[in-house]
């Protein structure tokens, strides 16, 4: 696919501190790129950088293959949209703040009356049209403030926390629709979170950025199933990150298909979605013998596999299962000598279907 | 007590009964003042923008110039336009001493630094992300100042009217630039400094009066306009 956007050698200082270094960054036509990482990594700044929005010390941008003329970005912002943290509406109606950056651009009175409403009403708050902005809760105002960024129909769209200082419920909502907004629209967006939930759901592909570096960029399941370092699992904390597909829903209880196994997790979910089954590594139990200890277990999830890599962290050991796809379970060190593991052995994991995090594709 | 009674008595009739040389006086004043404050506007809203957005070495050095201006003594000011002026002064061969035109520079030069503070105070009053939320949606540099000045708009209308009152009461500059002449440069409060050194306080008194509510009319058309605003 071809890349929209394309970053080589972006560097940004202040004083002597570094506060971004990106040798190569890009994101594809149409793809949902989630940018994650603890606070302070410079996740903001290079979204700032992306939208020319502040100053690098040196930076080759490209869009559509040409590169942007830092004395002349005007045209280039013409083709984002941004929404940042807080939703920054303007001291007007509903409606007038999604029509501002259509006034920008000199639409005719017709086309933004349409184009404001049709947005308003994809984002629920057309019935809010005419109230002023001051005066929407959190949850509307940042509604307001994403359909005016859609109303747009940017190239690019460049989303900064937008849910961080909503509500668990607000935001669980807000995150659905943005999920099938970008999947209806195909716009290309790069979205800045630090909650691992909200990349696993919107990201085509997840790039993490740690001290102003890129240090992993990948799908979703390989960044979060195996974390390029210490540092980045120790940031993505779920080890095991596994699609599958939602087979029955009863009672509580989801059955997952997911590479052949059939698995229990507690939850709600509709037969038939793809999902994503998350498991830590400490909610793994390991056995050898697992035909006698699983009957005898109130585990509702047994899988088999080889292990594929056994870690040694201290008074914990790190060891990751083949089992048609990977899982990291982390037992004691003690555990790991008494059981004698060691790679390519058969070995069997179980885990509890309270375990099971899942979370819709 | 009589003369004071007297002066609001006397104001009103001279009020009612339109008074040639009080009509001329006070259209004068609202000329004068009126002009100097459009002409802070016209630099001071643009210098203080650039002073409140832009980042520069030497802006807090400007910054507390500006300050110091918002509190420039009227007499100073009227002491240094009129050394500019005089005929043998650096602006002499223009003939301006005397005249309205030296009014309005001094009350302009008054008026400028307050203008230009209060904006600067009421644009850093926003959010300083806004700018940046202006940009990222595709706004000019204009749209994206223009936008601001809206966003800004009460508390500039405060500037405005903090501007034309810095103005339309000083007394000292117009005094000494413009010299109190009679159907020429005298405006009310220059009047009024006449009269009282005249004895004639009823007159004063009656000039006082209509100073005030001169200043509370456009004060008060001003603050409808804020007020309406922040309703809407």
């Amino acid at each position: 696919m071809d890349n929209l956007i394309e970053i080589h050698n972006l560097t940004i200082s202040r004083g002597k501190k570094s506060l971004l270094q990106i040798e190569h960054f890009s994101v594809c036509k149409g793809e949902t790129m989630c940018l994650i990482g603890p606070n302070g990594a410079g996740k903001s700044t290079l979204l700032m950088a992306i939208a020319q929005l502040i100053k690098t010390d040196s930076a080759e941008i490209r869009i559509d293959g040409q590169k942007i003329d830092p004395k002349n970005v005007f045209s280039f912002r013409r083709r984002i949209a941004m929404v940042m943290q807080e939703p920054l509406l303007m001291d007007m109606t509903v409606f007038a703040n999604v029509a501002l950056p259509l006034r920008y651009r000199a639409w005719s009175k017709d086309r933004i009356e349409q184009q404001a409403n049709t947005w308003l009403e994809k984002l629920g708050v057309l019935a809010l049209r005419d109230r002023q902005a001051r005066n929407l809760s959190g949850g509307e105002a940042q509604r307001v403030n994403l359909a005016r960024a859609f109303a747009i129909n940017p190239d690019l769209l460049l989303l900064d926390e937008p849910f961080s200082s909503l509500d668990a419920p607000t935001r669980a909502h807000l995150l659905e629709d943005l999920h099938d907004l970008l999947a209806n629209t195909s716009v290309t967006t790069i979205f800045v979170t630090h909650e691992l939930n909200e990349a696993l759901l919107l990201g085509d592909r997840v790039a993490v950025l740690m001290d102003g570096r890129l240090r992993q960029i990948g799908s979703p399941q390989e960044v979060f199933n195996t974390p390029a370092d210490a540092e980045v699992a120790s940031f993505v904390g779920v080890e095991t990150v596994i699609p599958g597909k939602v087979l029955t829903c009863q009672n509580g209880i989801v059955t997952i298909q997911a590479n052949g196994f059939q698995l229990e997790a507690v939850g709600q979910a509709q037969p038939g979605r793809q999902v994503f089954f998350c498991l830590r590594p400490e909610d793994i139990i390991l056995l050898q013998k697992s035909d006698i200890l699983a009957t005898a277990s109130s585990a509702r999830n047994l899988v088999a596999g080889k292990i594929t890599k056994i870690t040694p962290l201290g008074a914990l050991t790190r060891v990751s299962i083949d089992c048609g796809f990977t899982m990291v379970a982390l037992i004691t060190r003690s555990s790991a000598q008494q059981m004698n593991l060691h790679i390519g052995a058969p070995i069997s994991a179980m885990f509890k279907a309270t375990a099971i995090h899942v979370i819709e594709r | 007590m009589d003369f004071i009674l007297e002066g609001i008595k006397q104001a009103i009739m001279l009020l009612v009964e339109g008074n040639p040389e009080i009509v001329h006086i006070m259209f004068l004043s609202l000329r004068v003042s009126g002009i100097a404050t459009l002409i802070s506007l016209i630099i001071g809203l643009p210098v203080g923008t650039f002073l409140a957005l832009a980042e520069f070495p030497s802006k807090k050095l400007w910054i507390s110039m500006i300050n110091t201006g918002m509190a420039l003594p009227p007499v100073a000011v009227g002491l240094f336009v009129s050394i500019m002026l005089w005929r043998s002064g650096p602006l002499g061969n223009l003939r301006l001493m005397y005249t309205p035109s030296a009014i309005i520079i001094a009350q302009t030069i008054i008026a400028a630094p307050v203008v230009t503070g209060l904006t600067l105070t009421a644009l850093q009053q926003l959010n300083p992300r806004l700018k940046l939320q202006l940009y990222g949606l595709g706004a000019s540099r204009i749209q994206m100042i223009l936008t601001l000045w809206r966003e800004a708009r009460l508390p500039l209308l405060a500037t405005v009217i903090a501007g034309f009152g810095s103005v339309i009461s000083e007394v000292g500059a117009s005094m000494m630039v413009g010299g109190n002449l009679r159907y020429h440069t005298r405006v009310l409060t220059t009047a009024i400094v006449l009269e009282t050194s005249k004895g004639q306080f009823a007159i004063a008194i009656a000039l006082s009066l209509i100073l005030l509510l001169l200043a509370y009319t456009v004060n008060l058309w001003l603050t409808w306009l804020q007020q309406r605003n922040s309703q809407k």
